[in-house]
């Protein structure tokens, strides 16, 4: 088949320049970039939220906010910052962007799904936080949405962030089954699937999770609306109802949508590291096994949430030990990046920085999730500020570390200039100190006695609090340097010709930004992404 | 392997070791224990921590050294080895975190039933082969509904005497305690040191639960389902009692206290506080 030249393409579809991204654009890497935007955007709300919540933690007295709104506040946090930022960007924003260049195809499977999936998320995004301007009416019963919490505080604000909810999970649903068939199906001859860049195994991964278990979380959330609405009473225990069905319910999904957050991000890793060391990827076979056990071990975990929900002891151990031997196949994928890194010709910038740093962070976070997993353990510190501390080095020092690095990696992909590294630096800087600063802390705060989820506290406890919130600060400051490189950058930054990395993988064999149907001929056949070392001659 | 390297490797993991074992046993993240629990708690704890101190210290140490080691000099744009795997590498650091998280299972099982963890496993096992549910619709009051808690009813009693139980109500946004032998009803739970305490435990509207830090427990308290907690208390003091479940607006100050006296002085107490138409 003869390709017509790219600019053909641009004249057929709809508008051109930056209107694109306003538009239902059909082209992935639009998509891809929609994505991003958005989510980034939905970052700068959750992050004004956390704000709120810092500052009302400043002191040890509820006196910044009323109650009612701290507790809108950290539901609204939370449902934002996982729901809006992290899996449409982890997911949705590379994921749009990379897949099809990984597969060799030139748009997705099912390119108008793909839209729509997009477009579900800016009203379901609007919906949730306009909900936070009517006194009183936003969800208050935390991003878990216990009953009989849920069904007690104000209605309204429960169901509009059911509603929302139901729309991402749709939105998320639709962009798993559009990954599986794009990296099942849309393989240009000649690619097998052990030839694939592993970020594309990680997004089969993950959206195998995503299309199992997020049907659980909108039938459960469904019917929850119909306890609210319709006073029926499935978790209602006045009406016979059991609530801790629902917990199983809820993380039967949402510990593995722990893993929809983070899997693409150990996939994007995979690609950031060899690229910038020189090195092929370590093991990449026992890299796309131990994805495959993740995603199953992943699913039959998610009681180790409810430790103290009154669960049998026959079930705490079995979820003890299943939860436990998660550690192994994520163990193997640090080593290996780690054997990746070693004897390497490491470049330290930016995209390598925030992906180290995500190294150092993930595996803190992994070892209290391993001691987490413990019951006895987990029976102290349970609902307190130590898991607080636990999953954010997951999923912010784990996964919001990969995205920004990504950023660095690949804006010279998505625009054709490279941002700016001393700000980069800055950028890395302040967000490693800030990170750290912040959560760090509070970890010794659950140990003593902070339980999670509180306006005021013990005031033994203001110090190590008020460390928290400045760490807070800096992290608030570390998005200015961002901003700035991103803005200027995009107007006057250094150009990045095609291919500045000198990577292998398939997205940097074409233009850069690459023309709308991606190549300017037959898509490349790249059979080795890792090739670094041994084809010195192919690159020149 | 060279020699150097061999001895290299060995005394960095030696140094590796050896720190993390002090930093285990001498860096106290805890309150002080109060609770024949928190002694095994924190022996657990110690256990994590020195494993968890030995694998990030070792892991980041290995990152940075590489980072630093293995830095591309400005100029250089060749490659580094073709390196694609090693399988018995890979099988080693398959076995390492095997063998850890196998070692970690099996002494938080051990440390689990030490507490009385395993405690309801029996008797849950004996109702299953009768007609559980029955037994649960008959007795109606806990038995067999009973799930969860730690060192449930079933534990040979404490040397202090026999089991003492209290009844304990959660609502938004306090908890009340009820002393079914001798009448009592509080906002403070009052207990001697050396018995063997078991509340039961019930919700009147939402989820809360019931943990106090220094005894290094919390269980749910769960509308609908009555749960059961049971522990002895072995220092005598005033530690907070913290609702740990998001339950409302109030949530973070649902808070109360327990009061752990020497046996003579609860007694007393109970004395004062036994209402006189029940004193006996
Ligand atoms: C080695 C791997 C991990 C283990 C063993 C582990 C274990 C646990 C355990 C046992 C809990 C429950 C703690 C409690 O509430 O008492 C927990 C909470 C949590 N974990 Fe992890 N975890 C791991 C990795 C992750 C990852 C990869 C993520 C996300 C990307 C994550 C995110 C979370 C979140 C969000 C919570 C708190 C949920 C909530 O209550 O709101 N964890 N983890
Ligand atoms: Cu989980
Ligand atoms: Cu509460």
């Amino acid at each position: 088949m003869t390709l017509a030249s790219p600019s053909d393409f641009e004249d057929n579809l709809q508008p051109q320049g930056w209107l694109r991204y306003f538009s239902f654009s059909l082209d992935h890497k639009v998509i891809g970039l929609q994505y991003l935007i958005c989510g980034f955007i939905f970052y700068l709300v959750g992050g004004a939220l956390a704000g709120i919540i810092r500052t009302e933690l400043w002191s040890p007295m509820s006196d910044f906010v009323s109650r009612e709104t701290y507790n809108e506040t950290l539901t609204l946090h939370g449902t934002i910052m996982i729901f809006l930022w992290i899996v449409p960007v982890v997911n949705g924003a590379f994921g749009n962007y990379l897949i099809p260049f990984y597969v060799g195809a030139r748009d997705m499977a099912f390119p108008r799904l793909n839209a729509v999936a997009f477009w579900l998320i800016p009203p379901a995004g609007i919906l949730l936080i306009s909900s936070y301007f009517i006194a009183g009416a936003a969800a208050q019963s935390g991003w878990t949405a216990y009953p009989p919490l849920s069904l007690t505080t104000p209605a309204a604000g429960q169901v509009v962030w059911i509603l929302s909810v139901l729309l991402l999970g749709g939105s998320s649903i639709f962009g798993g089954i559009n990954f599986i068939a794009t990296i099942l199906k849309l393989r240009r001859p000649g690619l097998k699937l052990m030839m694939l860049p592993l970020y594309c195994w990680a997004m089969l991964g993950t959206s195998v999770l995503v299309v199992l278990s997020t049907p659980v979380l909108a039938g459960t959330l469904i019917l929850l609306s119909f306890d609210i609405i319709a006073h029926t009473g499935f978790f209602n225990p006045t009406m016979g109802g059991n609530v801790v069905v629902y917990q199983h319910l809820f993380w039967f999904y949402s510990h593995p949508a722990v893993y929809i957050m983070v899997l693409p991000a150990f996939g994007l890793v995979s690609e950031i590291l060899p690229i910038h060391a020189r090195k092929p990827l370590f093991g990449y076979t026992t890299m796309v096994y131990s994805i495959m056990a993740i995603v199953f071990l992943g699913l039959i975990v998610w009681a180790h949430h409810m430790f103290t929900s009154g669960t049998p002891p026959w079930m705490r151990l079995f979820f003890t030990i299943a939860t436990s031997f998660i550690a192994v196949p994520t163990g193997i994928k640090f080593f290996n990046w780690l054997a990746t890194l070693w004897g390497g010709k490491i470049a330290l910038n930016s995209a390598m920085l925030f992906s180290c740093a995500f190294i150092v962070n993930f595996v803190f976070g992994g070892i209290t999730g391993v001691a987490l997993a413990q019951v006895p353990f987990d029976i102290h510190v349970h609902d307190t500020y130590f898991v607080v501390g636990h999953f954010h080095y997951i999923v912010y020092g784990g996964t919001v570390f990969v995205i920004f690095g990504s950023l660095y990696h690949w804006y010279p992909k998505f625009t054709g200039r490279l941002l700016n590294e001393d700000l980069g630096r800055l950028h890395f800087l302040l967000t490693f100190v800030g990170f750290n600063l912040c959560f760090a802390p509070q970890h010794w705060l659950g140990l003593n006695g902070m339980p999670r989820r509180v306006a005021e506290y013990d005031p033994a406890f203001t110090t190590l609090n008020q460390l928290s919130s400045v760490g807070a600060l800096l992290m608030a400051i570390s998005t200015l340097p961002l901003l700035i490189n991103v803005v200027v950058t995009a107007i006057n930054g250094k150009k990045a010709g095609d291919n500045p990395w000198n990577a292998l993988t398939p997205e940097w064999l074409t233009s850069s930004p690459p023309p709308v149907e991606n190549w300017h001929g037959e898509a490349p056949l790249v059979t080795e992404p890792y090739g670094y070392g041994q084809h010195l001659e192919a690159k020149a | 392997m060279p020699i150097r390297t061999v001895l290299a490797v060995f005394t960095a993991t030696t140094v590796l070791v050896i720190t993390g074992l002090w930093v285990g046993n001498n860096v106290n993240l805890l309150p002080p224990g109060a609770s024949s629990n928190a002694s095994t708690y924190d022996e657990l704890f110690k256990v994590l921590f020195s494993i968890g101190t030995v694998l990030f210290l070792g892991i980041v140490v290995l990152l940075i050294y590489s980072m630093i080691r293995f830095r591309r000099r400005s100029g250089d744009m060749s490659d580094g080895l073709a390196i694609e795997g090693n399988l018995p590498l890979e099988i080693v650091w398959t076995a390492i975190p095997a063998v850890v998280v196998l070692f970690v299972g099996l002494y938080s099982y051990d440390i689990y039933e030490r507490m009385g963890g395993m405690a309801t496993l029996n008797d849950h096992m004996a109702m299953d082969h009768g007609a559980m549910q029955q037994v649960s619709v008959k007795e109606g009051d806990t038995a067999g509904r009973v799930w969860g808690g730690i060192g449930v009813s079933g534990m040979e009693a404490a040397p202090g005497g026999p089991v003492l139980p209290v009844e304990v109500t959660a609502m938004q946004f306090a908890f009340i305690f009820h002393y079914p032998g001798s009448d009592i009803t509080t906002g403070e739970l009052h207990v001697p040191t050396g018995q063997q305490i078991e509340l039961h435990m019930e919700a009147r509207d939402v989820i809360h639960a019931f943990w106090v830090p220094q005894f290094r427990l919390k269980q749910d308290i769960i509308p609908g389902q009555p749960t059961v907690l049971s522990f002895t208390a072995t220092r005598a003091g005033t530690y907070p009692i913290i609702c740990a479940e998001l339950c409302g607006p109030y949530h973070g100050g649902m808070r109360s206290n327990v009061v752990v006296q020497e046996p003579e002085a609860y007694d007393n107490w109970l004395q004062q506080n036994t209402p006189n138409s029940t004193n006996t």
